[in-house]
């Protein structure tokens, strides 16, 4: 990356070699503490995904019918067969939310590869072309962007039927307008450079300037957007499941676990807590750790 | 001033049309026949529904179907609900009150919390007070406020006993609408009593609502602050020595808001998609429950004629956010 600034700073290593890229995005990035605590949080909650199996006492969808409505251990009634207790069905709360860390993970993955993938695709499209092409997608966008995140997603999922693979399709399309936005007005600066004239004129191809020329020079603010980008998936997929247009039941997706929450208020309150809990951490932790990106990759930003 | 504003204004139009075509396509693509659909299970004769298909058009191409479509749009006509057979802006104008007074008080909750934290974390960069504020306000923006809502009545109607668990008034009190806002229609009606209730009703999801609003205003107004405090006003505003409050509260503040004020505008759709959550969890009669209801019992003219009048509402507050800064700042205005 050609952003590296020098500094008239005097050196206490003279004799050392320059840090790599990737040792010096690291010192930077693990300066700062939230940030790193949000990319611990994350590989814990990767690891629960992916060894759900093995983690977890019992099936998500496995139901006790000796056991309604437990308590968690610590609390009056509850013993440590249910760790956090179990819910009106008697389903443990704890495996349900072990298993739910894959569905929200592969959620942010799929909506953020699709949105980025197509995001990326059309504002390089639109950066390039100009003119009426540009015109036609960026006013597309701005229709999107008219009408708020989760009222289109919810239109998307009205016209598709509710079901999870929708949900993720209707997050992965209301997210897309940010992603062509970033590329393209990166694109735009970055086009009238001097290193893509040299390209262009030592006869580089359209997409190889597009793809290779370019591109890499725009990533940054889409690294950074997309690391966000978990956070909003995971949390307009839970939204949506919680109003009952996303995961249906008995999948144990953190959002659709409290869709029928509100009737446990005033009975049951670990039922109500645990799923929002993790939903909270999890978005929690990918905000700080894309916080932390954009300073570390950005060194406009920079202390 | 004018140029910026026909601009401004014709720049809605390509925007206006796309939202209609969207709505149009949306009751076209929804899987099933529009028609069996408003007959509901019962069925229909095959008469009747060849009358039918005329009477709606269903009959005419799709290009003379979106025109009728834009006639009666702009002359009002929404359509009818399939389940209550009102007209949909009738529908919509009488629940929307509830949801604009709602968002309203979120709104003021937002600045009145959002403002003066951010200005004390920019002010006093760097300390305990900065890093809690910045915490708690990434926290804020992390929530699913569907679940906080939740928490929030867990706690203080539930345990504490402070508040109601849903609605807008107590049961016990009754009274004609007048104004559709209930902190208004219940001053009005002299009823003693019924404004504490509307107002402990409004309390939880006012801060519901207002939670994510709340989180953008102070992180924007910290680092607004953080960007005016370093400039070279401020510095001589410094040196001639004012008091600080006086630096900060009004050579600062005053050029840190422009930014804040932008954000907060924005912060409208947010509210309304809130809207939809909290008014689901508090049994809140606005516009966002009767557009989730909509969805669930397929009611789609409804749900149509929502969409379309949320749209227009957002485009119009993004409109007037648009005008106020290139009032305020004439850099905006004269831009091309």
């Amino acid at each position: 990356m050609a952003t590296e600034v020098n500094t008239p700073e005097f050196r206490a290593v003279p004799a050392s070699a320059p840090a790599g890229p990737w040792r010096e995005f690291w010192s930077s990035f693990a300066e700062n503490k939230g940030a790193v605590a949000g990319l611990a949080t994350i590989v814990i909650v990767a690891l629960v995904a992916i060894f759900a199996d093995l983690i977890a006492p019992y099936s998500p969808i496995a139901q006790f019918r000796d056991s309604f409505l437990v308590p968690p251990f610590w609390a009056e009634g509850g013993s440590t067969r249910f760790l956090l207790g179990t819910d009106d069905v008697g389903r443990d709360l704890l495996s349900r939310l072990i298993y739910g860390a894959r569905y929200s993970l592969l959620i942010g993955c799929i909506v953020v590869t699709l949105s980025l993938a197509a995001g990326i695709l059309l504002g390089l499209v639109a950066g390039f072309f100009r003119g009426i092409t540009e015109d036609l997608i960026m006013r597309a966008m701005d229709i999107m962007l008219a009408l708020p995140a989760l009222l289109l997603a919810i239109v998307i999922v009205a016209i598709l039927g509710p079901s999870l693979t929708n949900a993720i399709m209707a997050v992965a399309i209301v997210v897309l307008p940010h992603y062509v936005r970033l590329t393209r007005a990166a694109v735009i600066s970055e086009i009238t450079k001097e290193y893509v004239t040299a390209s262009r004129v030592s006869g580089a191809g359209l997409l190889r300037l597009m793809f290779s020329t370019v591109l890499p020079n725009c990533m940054a603010p889409l690294i950074v957007q997309a690391t966000l980008g978990f956070s909003t998936a995971i949390l307009d997929a839970a939204a949506l499941g919680f109003l009952g247009l996303g995961a249906q039941p008995p999948t144990p997706e953190w959002g659709s676990m409290l869709a029928k929450a509100r009737e446990f208020i005033q009975s049951a309150w670990w039922v109500v807590t645990f799923p929002g809990l993790a939903i909270l951490i999890t978005v929690l932790a990918f905000n700080l750790a894309g916080d932390g990106l954009r300073d570390a990759l950005d060194p406009k930003l920079k202390r | 001033m004018i140029r910026f504003l026909v601009t401004k204004i014709a720049l809605l139009i390509p925007t206006f049309v796309g939202v209609t075509l969207l709505t149009f396509a949306m009751i076209r693509l929804i899987p099933g026949d529009p028609i069996l659909l408003l007959a509901g299970e019962r069925g229909i004769d095959p008469d009747r529904y060849a009358e039918l298909r005329t009477q709606y058009g269903f009959d005419k191409p799709l290009l003379i179907q979106y025109g009728n479509y834009i006639v009666d749009v702009l002359q009002g006509d929404l359509g009818r609900s399939i389940v209550t057979k009102k007209p949909v802006l009738t529908e919509f104008l009488t629940l929307f009150p509830a949801t604009i007074e709602l968002s309203l008080c979120a709104m003021i909750f937002a600045v009145l919390v959002g403002l003066p934290v951010g200005i004390i974390a920019g002010v006093r960069r760097g300390t305990i007070w900065d890093h809690s504020v910045m915490g708690v306000s990434l926290t804020g923006y992390s929530m699913p406020i569907f679940w906080w809502g939740l928490l929030l009545i867990i706690l203080f109607s539930v345990n504490l006993g402070w508040t109601p668990v849903s609605g807008r008034i107590s049961l016990l009190y009754y009274f004609d609408s007048v104004t559709g806002f209930m902190l208004i229609d219940s001053l009005l009606s002299g009823q003693e009593g019924a404004f504490r209730s509307a107002v402990s009703h409004l309390i939880l999801p006012s801060i519901v609502l207002g939670t994510i609003p709340l989180a953008v205003i102070a992180r924007m107004t910290r680092s607004s602050m953080l960007e005016v405090l370093n400039e070279d006003y401020v510095r001589t505003a410094r040196a001639k020595g004012l008091p600080p409050v006086r630096v900060i509260g009004l050579h600062a503040l005053r050029n840190a808001l422009i930014p804040v004020v932008t954000v907060i505008g924005l912060q409208v759709g947010v509210l309304l998609a809130g809207a939809i959550l909290t008014e689901t969890i508090f049994s809140w009669p606005g516009i966002g429950k009767w557009l989730i209801e909509s969805v669930h019992r397929r009611d789609y003219p409804a749900l149509q004629g929502g969409i379309l009048l949320v749209a227009i509402v957002v485009m119009l507050v993004n409109l007037s956010v648009d005008l106020l800064y290139g009032l305020i700042n004439p850099r905006i205005r004269h831009r091309r």
